[in-house]
């Protein structure tokens, strides 16, 4: 495996942003308690990273990197500095419009996700993205992938942990562990499990 | 010492530390706080970037929460932690360059830190600017005792040193210690953050248990 296939695999699993860098923790534990509810919230997060990501990265490459703004004759200019604002901006701005979407053409998906939604714009698994794709170099093509390949792998991690969760109501629980002890227990479990795929893709 | 106690602000700088500590009570800045801990000195270094963070963004917060319009007071807000985030990196990037590298995203991830955000809404929109820094150092230090304690048991047990300096000699230097490898490992984390909860939740009820005066919780 090699090139787009790769990187889409890597993001999905040996890197995924919930189980190896723990990123996203707050919405993965709050909205994690129905499938239903963390597939839509897995499809909002695909949609709204596979978007951020790629647009980042044309902004990060002909707006902000040393020497971007060569076309507008101030080649000396280094705005890297300025690339957590820009990005936070352009999030808050896709969320929006996404939001407006749904609020138009699924109604129902967008009541469910309520309050989750907005919220996507201080998830740090987005902003994460962005930062891993200027880290790593990515070019576009490479971006889209990664974009695509880290929600995916978001997403997955997330409806895996919403199914356990519903699974474990049943469960008799020591009670100090109850609740968050066992989420994060949990979540553990399922971090080992992933980092098993190390390696996979290369 | 006795105006210490007395003073007004001792609740906001002492509740966030055990009582209502931000992450394992009110479950906020989780996102980029365990990733930093599988060494004790990174964890050190992101305690302290966010704390001075947190402080900037409750005081600066406060002293504008009466001029800003509803509306867009959280564009406000999220400028004024990314231009504080920004210091921050900039500072590290320039003074301690090895650290700034093993923290790579996450000193940028601050920005999106539901600590400092839940902060600055919860408690610097409606408090004034003294009581507002001392909840922001409250909670950034109970927010470090967490990243501290986490980041030392995973190097001890991790690498066999604290700081970098050898506390338990491995088997590859001659010694007797076989480095557990999982506490190096992302899944490390959460086991030890799940740990912790569960240690405070039993330590609150042997309290609430002993103080006759507080009713008893009903188990879930």
């Amino acid at each position: 495996m090699d090139g787009w296939l790769a990187i889409v695999v890597r993001a999905m699993f040996a890197e995924n942003l919930a189980l190896a860098y723990l990123l996203g923790m707050c919405t993965f534990l709050a909205v994690s308690n129905r499938v239903a509810t963390a597939l839509g919230l897995g499809i909002a997060v695909i949609g709204v990273q596979s978007l951020t990501v790629p647009v980042n990265h044309l902004i990060y490459r002909y707006l902000l990197e040393a020497g971007a703004l060569d076309w507008a004759g101030a080649a000396e200019l280094d705005l890297t500095f300025l690339r957590f604002i820009i990005f936070v901006g352009v999030i808050a701005a896709l969320v929006q419009i996404l939001e407006m979407f749904l609020e138009r053409f699924l109604p129902n998906l967008h009541h469910a996700l309520g309050i989750y939604l907005p919220l996507l714009t201080v998830n740090c698994a987005i902003l994460g993205g962005s930062l891993f794709m200027v880290q790593r170099d990515y070019d576009l093509g490479e971006s889209v992938a990664y974009g695509f390949g880290s929600a995916a792998g978001w997403a997955l991690a997330i409806i895996l942990f919403a199914a356990l969760r519903e699974r474990l109501r049943y469960s008799d629980i020591p009670e100090g562990l109850r609740g968050l002890g066992l989420a994060f227990t949990v979540t553990g479990f399922l971090a080992l499990g992933f980092a098993g795929l190390r390696g996979l893709g290369g | 010492m006795v105006e210490w106690i007395m003073s007004p602000y001792r609740k906001q700088l002492l509740d966030p530390l055990l009582v209502n500590n931000p992450i394992t009570v009110q479950i906020l800045g989780l996102c980029s706080a365990l990733a930093v801990t599988s060494a004790l000195l990174p964890a050190v270094v992101m305690s302290i970037a966010v704390t001075c963070v947190l402080m900037f963004a409750n005081v600066t917060v406060s002293l504008l929460r009466r001029a800003m319009p509803k509306s867009i007071r959280l564009i406000i807000e999220m400028t004024l932690i990314a231009s504080a985030v920004i210091v921050v990196d900039q500072v590290l990037q320039a003074f301690v360059p090895d650290i700034a590298e093993i923290l790579s995203v996450f000193v940028g991830l601050i920005v999106t830190n539901c600590l400092v955000l839940g902060r600055t809404e919860a408690y610097a929109m409606h408090n004034g600017v003294w009581a507002s820094l001392a909840d922001g150092l409250g909670n950034g230090l109970g927010y470090s005792v967490i990243l501290i304690v986490v980041g030392s048991i995973r190097e001890l047990f991790g690498s066999g040193s604290l700081l970098g300096r050898q506390i338990l000699r491995t088997q590859a230097e001659g010694g007797w210690y076989t480095p557990n490898e999982l506490m190096l490992l992302a899944p490390s984390a959460f086991f030890i953050i799940a740990l912790l909860i569960w240690a405070m939740h039993a330590f609150g009820q042997v309290r609430r248990r002993d103080s006759a005066a507080a009713p008893v919780r009903e188990s879930r």
